[in-house]
């Protein structure tokens, strides 16, 4: 259950609680987050939607382990990612958290199986193993005969598969996505959008996603909006209950 | 090593630069190969000194003589144990850039004096029985194809005027690479017999060896008193000394190419660092998205390295590479210009190592600069 008045299960797989983000632009206090809570549940899809500058990305940032917040917690799995050293927090990265971006950030020099194996590099499976893991994460994606194209051998949509691919091969606990069809036609969105989805109903993957695009929210469990630095539920919930959605 | 793909797909990101790079570090190896063996060449005499043997020359200059009446004398300080003379000829060989230095030796003396220039024993005994025989080291005998049995015309410079006729009766040869085989050694007999009666009785310089390396101080004080207030005043070193000493005379080589090996490895630095500096900053955000996908601060920083050294190693190889195929040659087309050319293997290990320095250097800012690149800044640059 997805809930944001910070009074979710203890066990819930991501829990955020009075979650403050300030930014210090010359001599001005810039609050983007204040006091903000979360509760996500294993195979929850949350989107997360709000104004420019609203701190979307900086709150799937903080998430993603790849900032820290002012105040506030953090728990993954029961591991308080807030407290962590810069290395346990990039080891924890390397297990838990699955990125795709807006602009798929792929190396351009790797060819697509070569860019979903990088996750993998940092694990201790074998060469073939590692090889297997890649093939089954391009399948999943549809991109098992383009595995030797280079990025720009691909077109956008294909080059989000791919980054999608690398987001999951490493089976991580959860996935974040900026903008994942930020770049792309709407065709191209809705079928990367079908990807995620599938993702989460039949792999049971657990994703937040940051969006601009109300259509593409609407493929989300749920939709929360950035108001003021907190969380506020609305759009067209399936079964909202007080502070929360089932 | 499973990031050796990794790797390698970034070096040949940029083709042309890859090239130019190791191309730079190519030619930097190879000037320094090239250098240390020419300033090897220059200190060669100090390198291949005796410890034991020692030089007298006149004190006024090399160019004044010293009477041969001097050796009796000189046999008789304790510490002396054999003593052998030299002149020297300057003459050249068909044409004025024929030149290579000519000795009117001793022969009685000359072997046990220089043991480390081997003549086989036939062809000694040859030169022995032959006044106008000529004894030739093997890299100029191979220089002007000249071959045992051969007559040969030497224009002398000094030694009056027109041509001395010598027959080639042995050749021989250094014990280590590094020894000089580009000398010609005639009899001091037909020496005499040749110059004005003015010049006869009279040696360049004595060429000693002693008991025991340690006599070296006391033996040449023993020589320079003994011969003081005489109109023939002596100096009397040791042979690494008197070999130094003839190198200073066409300036500090040494500093010199000490100077330009330094700034050609300063450029490299230079040129090499703002490579990587270019290399990493055009990748920032791939860098940000291999630490947010989990590789660490030192991973990347292992990775930016890695590419210098790999860089540094190849163009460093290629360069020593090189300097192995060509030194031989430019030797041979230098003979005569220069001492013997000789690349040694720690010159080979010493490039190897500065390449590895300078690679891991110039990678080195770069990626200090990667590794503390901050995940969220970078990544709102792509």
């Amino acid at each position: 259950m997805i809930r944001v008045d910070g009074r979710g299960k203890s066990d819930s797989l991501i829990q955020v609680r009075g979650l403050d983000k300030t930014y210090r632009r010359g001599g001005e206090e810039i609050h983007v987050l204040q006091g903000l809570n979360l509760d996500v549940d294993k195979g929850d899809f949350v989107a997360f939607m709000g104004p420019s500058g609203s701190g979307k990305t900086t709150l799937l940032n903080l998430l993603g382990g790849l900032d820290v917040p002012t105040r506030g917690s953090i728990t993954v799995s029961g591991d308080e990612i807030t407290n962590m050293s810069g290395s346990k927090l990039t080891s924890w990265r390397a297990r838990h958290v699955g990125f795709i971006f807006q602009m798929y950030n792929l190396i351009p020099v790797l060819t697509a199986f070569q860019n979903v194996e990088l996750p993998l590099l940092l694990t201790k499976l074998s060469s073939s193993e590692r090889r297997k893991h890649v093939e089954t994460a391009l399948t999943v994606v549809g991109l098992a005969e383009r595995m030797n194209h280079y990025p720009r051998q691909l077109s956008g949509g294909q080059e989000q598969r791919v980054a999608i691919a690398r987001a999951i091969v490493a089976d991580p606990t959860f996935l974040l996505c900026d903008e994942p069809t930020g770049d792309l036609d709407r065709k191209s969105a809705d079928e990367i959008m079908q990807l995620i989805h599938r993702l989460v109903k039949e792999y049971g993957k657990t994703v937040l996603m940051v969006t601009h695009d109300p259509v593409v929210a609407k493929r989300a469990d749920l939709t929360l909006h950035l108001e003021k630095g907190v969380l506020v539920e609305s759009g067209e919930p399936q079964g909202v209950s007080a502070g929360g959605v089932a | 090593m499973k990031f050796r793909r990794l790797i390698l797909a970034n070096l040949f990101r940029k083709k042309i630069r890859l090239l130019l790079t190791i191309g730079s570090f190519a030619v930097a190896l190879f000037l320094f190969a090239f250098l240390s063996v020419v300033r090897d060449a220059f200190g060669r005499g100090a390198d291949v000194a005796g410890a034991d043997r020692m030089f007298i020359i006149n004190r006024t200059s090399i160019i004044n003589p010293i009477p041969l009446s001097y050796r009796d004398k000189i046999l008789r300080i304790p510490g002396v144990k054999v003593i052998t003379h030299d002149n020297w000829f300057g003459g050249v060989y068909q044409d004025e850039n024929n030149r290579f230095p000519q000795f009117v030796i001793d022969p009685e003396n000359q072997r046990q004096v220089f043991p480390e220039l081997i003549v086989p024993d036939d062809q000694w005994n040859a030169f022995l029985k032959d006044r106008q025989g000529a004894v030739v080291g093997a890299r100029t005998a191979e220089r002007f194809h000249w071959k045992i049995g051969d007559r040969i015309p030497i224009k002398s410079t000094i030694w009056g005027k027109g041509n001395w006729e010598f027959n080639i009766d042995a050749i021989y040869h250094g014990k280590r690479p590094q020894d000089d085989e580009t000398q010609f050694w005639f009899q001091w007999d037909y020496f005499q017999e040749s110059v004005l009666d003015r010049q006869k009785g009279n040696v360049g310089w004595y060429v000693l060896r002693l008991n025991s390396p340690d006599d070296a101080v006391r033996v040449a004080k023993s020589i320079d008193d003994e011969f003081s207030n005489s109109p023939y005043e002596t100096k009397t070193e040791t042979e690494s000394a008197f070999a130094a000493g003839w190198v200073k005379q066409f300036g500090n080589i040494r500093l010199l190419i000490l100077s330009i090996g330094l700034i050609v490895f300063l450029t490299l630095l230079l040129v090499t660092g703002n490579t990587m500096a270019i290399s990493v900053r055009e990748r920032t955000g791939e860098l940000a998205v291999f630490k947010a996908i989990g590789f660490s601060d030192r991973a990347v920083l292992f990775f930016v390295l890695s590419e210098s050294l790999v860089i540094a190693l190849v163009g460093g190889l290629i360069g020593l590479g090189l300097a192995v195929l060509a030194i031989p040659v430019l030797a041979k087309g230098m003979t005569g210009l220069l001492p013997t050319l000789f690349l040694k293997p720690s010159v080979l290990v010493s490039g190897l190592i500065i390449a590895i320095l300078v690679g891991l250097a110039s990678g080195l800012l770069p990626g200090i600069g990667a590794m503390r690149l901050r995940i969220v800044t970078a990544l709102r640059r792509v």
